[in-house]
């Protein structure tokens, strides 16, 4: 059976693969899908506290439908973005995208 | 439950959605423009008028107390300015001038809804609002520069927000609640170290909307790149509404006085005097006026943390007046500065610093009210800025901030710089074409009121600071 630290270091994993990813990757689709990742590794922090520590209320729960949905919009919103750079500059590598910088 | 509680922010969404609809009906950006303005205007009226509680409404979720009340109403005078002054802006965002006025909106509704949260979930939801209306409305142009800008910020913004969340799983995780107020009463002075790790990894992914330094890079390549009605928004709408919802999420719910307030309170003001040193240090060789008063804002934020992080040290329970005038003097100051900026840029074609060369001779009532502006965001006697910096440092030296207030002087010196650069090249430089600019009616009200309320409250401050305190403090 396991334990409330077990699926802390689950969702520690993904929070910091997510986040090495983010950083490292060059393609914006890429860094996308990492963002999501993170954000995996919250949501099952976020069931898991609400398990084992109010196991009779669902604020976890709730909180995870309101950050899947948030998510969704957010990715939306950040291919539209991805699309219109696409058109603009035949890229979307970040590294060639530096038309501003300091 | 009790509707009139939120009614500003109701009638705010309602004109949204009828911009929108009006949009199919009717492509008249007159009509637009009028919706919008009216909209704002009764909710203006709603929130001036409104009933204060200080106990939270609706299970919890919000607090409409006066705190979150004065923030409404500077919001809404920001974005009703922000509306006015982008009527200049019309020819090269008429394409979606309905969606812009529509995000404007939304994004308002945000940032009303960010100072009045009571509960970690209305606090993300709120935030979440605003940040994704901006990335839509940074990269409304859709040229080159603004997609990238539009592209950075929404990149950093989602890390930000992945890491705010993970640190409110933290402090759901350690007290067993998202409400602040059951936060607070769980906080007791041997807390966790996970509530700690909470707090801070709160802090870092609330730090992203005010632009402090582990999350400001996006910031000057969103103010370059976006339209300038959209980046005067976003420096005297959303940097505000960022500082207010940390004040209110770490004063309500994490402030225990010698616990854990103590701890946030010292590294905010550890993140304050970065904040400001390194805006500073890279404002020094910007050419572009855009991308300088994106630092400026930085560096700004900087000074607003040192009033966040009095609140955390001195343990008081709610907002504080002194960082309210700092916030007001200072979107008076962008309100006026922008306004230039856009009437300036449209006619001259480019948004450099040398280009403003000679800006005195061409239209000497635009070098009066850009003067105003940037004399005030360097805090000079007399602008409401000087005043807002005194009230902000003194209650540094009172909470034992001695050596952040140094810093932050001495930051001042340094920014005197730039700022007197740009003067300067308005002043002295010769203009490759001497013909005059002009001021069009709309902006030029916006932008010679600000200017006057400038000037007012650094005569009179006391006006603004003890009617703050009155409706903060008493219900």
């Amino acid at each position: 059976m396991p334990g409330l630290e077990h699926y802390l270091i689950l969702s520690g994993l993904l929070f910091c693969i997510g986040l090495a990813g983010a950083v490292i990757k060059r393609s914006a689709i890429v860094i996308l899908m990492c963002i999501e990742i993170m954000l995996t590794g919250v949501n099952i922090a976020m069931v898991a506290f609400s398990r084992f520590i109010t196991p009779v209320e669902l604020t976890g729960q709730i909180f995870t439908v309101f950050i899947i949905v948030v998510a969704a919009a957010e990715i939306a919103i950040g291919l539209a973005i991805i699309l219109a750079l696409y058109r603009n500059r035949n890229t979307i590598d970040t590294q060639k995208i530096d038309l501003l910088k300091w | 439950m009790n509707w009139m509680y939120i009614l500003p922010e109701i009638i705010i969404a309602a004109s949204a959605l009828a911009i929108i609809i009006a949009d199919l009906i009717s492509r008249k950006p007159v009509i637009i423009t009028t919706i919008a303005i009216v909209g704002i205007a009764a909710s203006l009226i709603a929130a001036c008028t409104s009933t204060v509680t200080f106990e939270p409404v609706f299970d919890g979720m919000l607090f409409i107390d006066g705190w979150s009340r004065l923030l409404k109403v500077l919001l809404l005078v920001v974005a009703g300015s922000v509306v006015i002054a982008s009527t200049d802006y019309h020819a090269r965002l008429k394409h979606s001038w309905a969606e812009f006025h529509a995000l404007v909106l939304f994004s308002l509704l945000g940032m009303m809804l960010m100072p009045s949260a009571g509960n970690l979930i209305s606090a993300f939801i709120a935030i979440e609002i605003t940040s994704i209306s901006f990335f839509v409305m940074v990269g409304m142009l859709k040229t080159p520069l603004s997609s990238e800008a539009s592209l950075k910020m929404m990149l950093t913004g989602g890390i930000a927000a992945a890491v705010m969340l993970y640190g409110m799983a933290f402090i759901f995780g350690s007290t067993g609640s998202t409400s602040l107020a059951e936060i607070a009463l769980s906080s007791q002075p041997d807390f966790s170290s996970g509530l700690l790790l909470g707090a801070l990894l709160l802090l870092a992914g609330l730090l992203f909307e005010a632009g402090a330094v582990p999350f400001h890079m996006w910031l000057p390549d969103a103010y370059e790149g976006a339209p300038t009605p959209v980046t005067m928004y976003l420096s005297a709408g959303s940097k505000l509404a960022g500082i207010a919802v940390i004040a209110r999420v770490f004063s309500m719910g994490l402030n225990n006085p010698g616990g854990l307030g103590a701890d946030w309170g010292m590294a905010v003001a550890v993140i304050s005097a970065l904040t400001m040193t390194l805006g500073n240090v890279l404002a020094l060789q910007q050419s572009n006026i855009k991308r300088l008063l994106a630092y400026s804002g930085i560096v700004h934020t900087g000074y607003m943390l040192i009033a966040v992080a009095t609140i955390g040290l001195g343990g008081q329970v709610s907002g504080d007046e002194k960082l309210f005038f700092y916030m007001a003097s200072f979107a008076l100051a962008e309100i006026a500065v922008f306004t230039a900026v856009i009437v300036i840029t449209r006619q001259i074609g480019s948004d450099r610093i040398e280009d403003l060369a000679g800006l005195a001779r061409r239209s000497p009532l635009l070098f009066a009210i850009m003067s105003i502006g940037i004399f005030s965001l360097m805090g000079l006697p007399l602008t409401a800025g000087f005043m807002a910096k005194l009230f902000i440092f003194t209650s540094a030296v009172d909470n034992g901030l001695l050596w952040l207030m140094i810093i932050a002087v001495l930051n001042t010196v340094i920014s005197a710089y730039y700022y007197l650069r740009i003067i300067r090249v308005m002043w002295l430089g010769k203009p490759s074409d001497g013909s005059a600019l002009s001021l069009p009616k709309a902006p030029g009200l916006i932008s010679i009121f600000s200017a006057l309320g400038i000037l007012l409250l650094g005569i009179a401050p006391y006006l603004l600071l003890k009617l703050a305190e009155n409706i903060i403090f008493i219900p």
